[in-house]
């Protein structure tokens, strides 16, 4: 089925490309590998029937705030990692906490395995809206971004103030008169 | 049609990998990148829960995470920028006081 193959195709490669967004030691291949994983979660938006979503994962994300990411660790031009060193005297790496974390973690994963393969799974849409019309078109998006969710826009808009005064703050130099 | 669990799943992996990004590297620059991929994987359950769902209250809860992510990589890259400028370091490590 060309269908699953082009989802497994985007998988593999938005899983491999966080792999090694994690594995990187220079920060510069780590942003643009991210661009390449954010690219390939893009396409399996394509395919759940959102495509303005994933164009817009590709221009607001990787086109502008992985941008802004590379302005940052060009202009740090941050030094290698250091290599990591497990400091043995840390409170959470006795031998106790990190056996606990163990068990915590197989138990998730085991609960997370149960959920998956006891709940029906979905091969087709349900819902009032699900019978083929396609419901993901823009103007849907909009009428009810801009109908339902109005409060939450405008407290975005809110926020998005309040985080540009507090970046330009922060960024700012020390002991500088404004 | 891809069945809904497996959206689920690379969903899964790819929060799992950017958690182990924030726990294992010692860069902050990586540590925001992992925090990324991390709002990334619960934006593809979302849009995934959403499409099932056959509605798109999925998609603007995804638009909005966009939103809240970008005003989290401001603000974050902000206080990397700062704290670089005091320690000329990015090892989350050497940051252990509150005021200096």
């Amino acid at each position: 089925m060309p269908e699953m193959l082009v989802f497994y195709t985007f998988s593999a490669v938005a899983i491999l490309a966080s792999a090694f967004v994690i594995g990187q030691r220079n920060p510069m291949y780590s942003v643009l590998l991210l661009v390449l994983s954010f690219a390939a979660v893009a396409g399996l938006f394509i395919q759940l029937d959102a495509p303005f979503l994933a164009l817009a994962l590709m221009i607001v994300y990787a086109g502008a705030i992985m941008v802004l990411f590379l302005f940052v660790v060009m202009l740090l031009n941050a030094p290698q990692e250091d290599a990591l060193t497990w400091d043995r005297a840390h409170p959470l790496r006795h031998p106790v906490v990190t056996r606990f974390g163990t068990v915590l973690a197989v138990f998730l994963i085991v609960e997370l395995g149960y959920a998956l393969m006891r709940g029906n799974d979905l091969a087709q849409p349900i819902g009032s809206r699900a019978s083929g019309e396609v419901v993901s078109s823009v103007r849907e998006l909009g009428r009810v971004l801009f109908t339902d969710y109005i409060f939450a826009f405008e407290a975005t808009s809110i926020l998005i103030l309040v985080a540009m005064v507090g970046a330009v703050m922060l960024a700012r130099r020390e002991g500088e008169q404004s | 049609m891809v069945p809904l669990s497996h959206y689920l799943i690379v969903s899964a992996v790819l929060f799992a990998l950017g958690a182990a990004g924030v726990f294992l590297r010692r860069n902050l620059i990586t540590i925001l990148l992992s925090i990324e991929i991390m709002l990334n994987a619960v934006n593809l359950t979302f849009v995934a829960f959403g499409r099932f769902a056959g509605d798109v209250d999925g998609q603007i809860i995804t638009f909005f995470v966009m939103t809240v992510a970008a005003a989290e990589a401001a603000v974050g890259l902000a206080l990397v920028i700062a704290l670089f400028r005091h320690r000329e370091s990015l090892n989350p490590d050497t940051f252990t006081n509150l005021k200096w």
